[in-house]
């Protein structure tokens, strides 16, 4: 069982819990994340873990509610206990240091950036956040952001809060010369086909991109494959060799084809909980 | 003298047609007059050599003797005294080319039937009220890297020898192959949850949810947490898949992903259970070893009108136990011999639609020692499926090794790890079961949790205090 220390509403469908689990948080690395079982015959679900303090022995996961297993986790308060969290599972994100790293988040795909925005910018790289949600009430994490990141940059698609338009908008702006300074690497964490964007983005420009895929999972210690993605015409599993993979090489369709298998047996789960957001993200992973 | 019967007495089975459907066990255990009656049938040989045939070195003459003689708390002391797991390993061993093959009433009679028996004393126990102490005696603690066969009765072992001991799991529940790869209806999982629960009296301590290698490393064990000696028992966890075209196809499994879903994480019982998983009307299984008929038995138990295996050797090749095959057999799984698959072919909406094959034919012998499977030119034919489950072999998962300095592996992953003691290239680091051999079978693990417990015991006793 693992304690929830803290938990905080961060939108109307995303929720952020601190948990008291110090072998998680002295080894995890940024990129990886773990799997957490809600209650006896649950499921397994892959959330990546958002940020870590060694010292306190607490790790900070973002859950978005988007089916059964989601909305049983954003029903837990302080004092509550998720059954199941073992981690730090994946591969740390693999990035050689030095230059200018942005970081995209893609609604509540930004928490996974904290921690790797606030070591990079620690280890005295320069850093870019760019947040984008449809509107600025899904922003999420913007202040924490800002103090880990050199700059953040909000984008929303209705124009609300920061520019107006896509993530993708804004980083070809930034490409091209616009703000602040071209990239060197640029790491994409938020739905696929916000992810895909950004690989057609920074593609024609050789601007080294990875992200990080959420593909459905079972044990998510390698041992069954069904979270294999095709990366360059391989096939890698993303509990393993992933989360991560270069952005240029990721067969997407595959990926999102793949993460839709369970849409109909994942409506009677979410069905039988009852709608307490009426909000479904029509994506099958719940992750990252 | 009573007459020697030259046939096994036979083991109650749900009947064929009704058993195909649900996931209760199939074979019915022996009532204690069939034990009996059974256990009369040993020779009593003075030089037992059933004994030599069994991995964990079980006194099978001694137990059976107990049996005929009526003496069941004699038989179940004797039993466990070898062996940790004996209502699991009376079900899972392939008895007829372990004990069974070596028995001086096989070749002309059957053999007596020593799985079936170790089984009847091991659920009789299970009636019993067990009064299991820990007699933890020593202070030199044991650090032992996955919950499976190998790891259960190695720790078994040495806590019955007096040390303490800490076994570290990735998943949430411990049995490694037993919870997630073997179905209830060979083994059921109160068998499973009973068996470890006399560990866990003995004084083991089990830890779920700590991946050695990721959430802590070896040398955090031996270095930090104060282990004197550490086992790995992680098993060879990491599926092996074809490469054909269509493997990503929706309703592509690996067998390992197949049973998981189904077995540890329950998705026979779904919605009641959260985990989904999807069986058509039609479902081939590559592969004819023991995870393959595991997985097309399966298969038919969650709905499925026709479930074949598909081989591209011949049934001569096949490594599944005898009794599995016959049992899918008698359930009315269809055999696809000689049979190489090619392509999964796509519905046109990313569903596999069906597999296409070649027939084969058997050439040279090949590397092991089996004839070589050589295509047939222009025999290519689809057979229409829902669903393809990979079942064509394991290797050990790379997970520990990445993470670990000074493990010495072979090329294809395994542990290095000396025969007799499990000892690897890390000093008081042993190694047994899956992760040296590649997948094997639950009673070669237990042997080699066995082994290396002594070992274990061996080396530490010969340190000075």
């Amino acid at each position: 069982m693992t304690r929830i220390l803290d938990a905080r509403r961060l939108t109307p469908v995303t929720k952020l819990f601190r948990l008291d689990a110090p072998l998680i948080a002295a080894s995890a690395r940024p990129g990886q994340f773990v799997m957490l079982r809600v209650r006896e015959g649950g499921e397994r679900i892959p959330i990546t873990i958002a940020d870590y303090d060694r010292a306190a022995g607490t790790i900070t996961i973002v859950v978005q509610e988007a089916g059964a297993t989601t909305r049983r986790v954003c029903a837990l308060e302080p004092g509550d206990s998720l059954l199941d969290v073992a981690g730090p599972l994946g591969s740390e994100i693999d990035l050689p240091p030095g230059g200018h790293i942005c970081g995209v988040g893609g609604g509540f795909g930004a928490a996974a950036l904290l921690c790797l925005m606030r070591e990079r910018s620690a280890f005295g790289d320069r850093t870019t956040t760019i947040l984008g949600a449809r509107t600025k009430e899904l922003v999420i994490l913007a202040d924490e952001l800002a103090r880990v990141s050199r700059s953040v940059e909000v984008c929303t698609d209705d124009g609300s809060d920061g520019f107006h338009g896509f993530v993708t908008q804004r980083l070809a702006q930034l490409i091209a010369g616009g703000g602040p300074g071209r990239p060197d690497a640029v790491v994409a964490i938020g739905p696929m086909a916000m992810m895909r964007a950004v690989a057609d983005t920074t593609r024609p420009h050789g601007i080294k991109t990875l992200v990080s895929m959420d593909p459905l999972m079972v044990d998510g210690t390698g041992m069954c494959g069904g979270c294999r993605v095709n990366v360059g015409g391989q096939p890698r599993f993303a509990c393993v060799d992933g989360p991560c993979f270069d952005a240029h090489e990721v067969d997407f369709d595959t990926a999102m084809r793949r993460n839709k298998a369970y849409v109909r047996e994942e409506k009677i789960a979410s069905d039988l909980v009852g709608c307490v957001s009426g909000r479904s993200q029509g994506d099958a992973s719940q992750a990252l | 003298m009573p007459v020697r019967r030259f046939d096994k007495t036979p083991m109650p089975a749900q009947e064929a047609q009704a058993r195909a459907h649900n996931f209760f066990e199939v074979n019915g255990g022996y009532t204690a007059a069939r034990a009996a009656f059974e256990a009369e049938r040993c020779l009593r040989c003075q030089h037992p050599v059933c004994v030599d045939g069994c991995p964990v070195h079980i006194p099978i003459r001694d137990f059976i003797h107990a049996v005929a003689a009526g003496n069941m708390t004699g038989a179940a002391r004797i039993l466990r005294s070898a062996n940790p797991l004996p209502a699991i390993c009376g079900r899972v061993c392939p008895q007829e080319s372990q004990c069974e093959a070596e028995c001086s009433m096989g070749g002309r009679f059957d053999p007596v039937a020593i799985g079936h028996l170790e089984r009847y004393v091991a659920d009789w126990e299970r009636t019993q009220a067990l009064a299991i102490e820990p007699a933890i005696t020593k202070t030199a603690k044991i650090g032992i890297i996955g919950a499976g066969p190998s790891g259960l009765v190695c720790a078994g072992e040495l806590a019955r020898l007096g040390y303490p001991v800490t076994i570290y799991e990735a998943l949430h529940a411990p049995g490694g192959v037993l919870r997630y790869g073997i179905p209830e209806f060979r083994l059921p999982k109160a068998v499973l949850d009973w068996e470890i629960d006399i560990l866990r009296a003995m004084g083991v301590e089990i830890v779920c949810n700590v991946i050695i290698g990721k959430t802590l490393t070896l040398d955090d064990l031996t270095n930090r947490l104060g282990y004197a000696a550490i086992f790995i028992g992680t098993g060879a966890g990491l599926p092996q898949f074809l490469g054909i075209p269509g493997e990503n196809l929706n309703g592509v499994y690996s067998a390992n992903e197949f049973l998981t879903r189904i077995n540890l994480m329950r998705a026979y019982d779904f919605p009641n259970a959260d985990t989904p998983v999807r069986v058509g009307k039609r479902v081939a299984v590559i592969g004819a070893g023991n995870t393959a008929m595991d997985a097309v038995r399966t298969a038919l138990r969650m709905g499925a009108d026709e479930a074949m295996i598909v081989y591209r050797r011949s049934d001569e090749e096949m490594s599944a136990r005898v009794e599995e095959y016959h049992h899918a057999i008698e359930e009315g799984v269809a055999f696809h011999w000689l049979t190489g698959p090619l392509e999964v072919i796509d519905d046109g909406s990313g569903w596999a639609a069906g597999l296409k094959c070649q027939r084969m034919e058997l050439g040279e012998p090949d590397a092991s020692g089996r004839r070589r499977p050589v295509p047939i030119p222009d025999s290519e034919f689809v057979l229409p499926v829902d669903n393809v489950v990979l079942a064509i072999g394991t290797t050990p998962n790379p997970l520990l090794t990445r993470t670990t300095a000074g493990l010495a592996t072979t090329a294809k992953g395994c542990l290095l790890a000396d025969e007799a003691t499990g000892l690897t290239s890390k000093t008081m680091v042993f190694a047994g079961g899956d992760a040296v051999t590649g997948a094997a079978t639950v009673i070669l693990a237990a042997g080699a949790g066995k082994r290396a417990a002594h070992a274990i015991d061996a080396a530490l006793s010969a340190q000075p205090h």
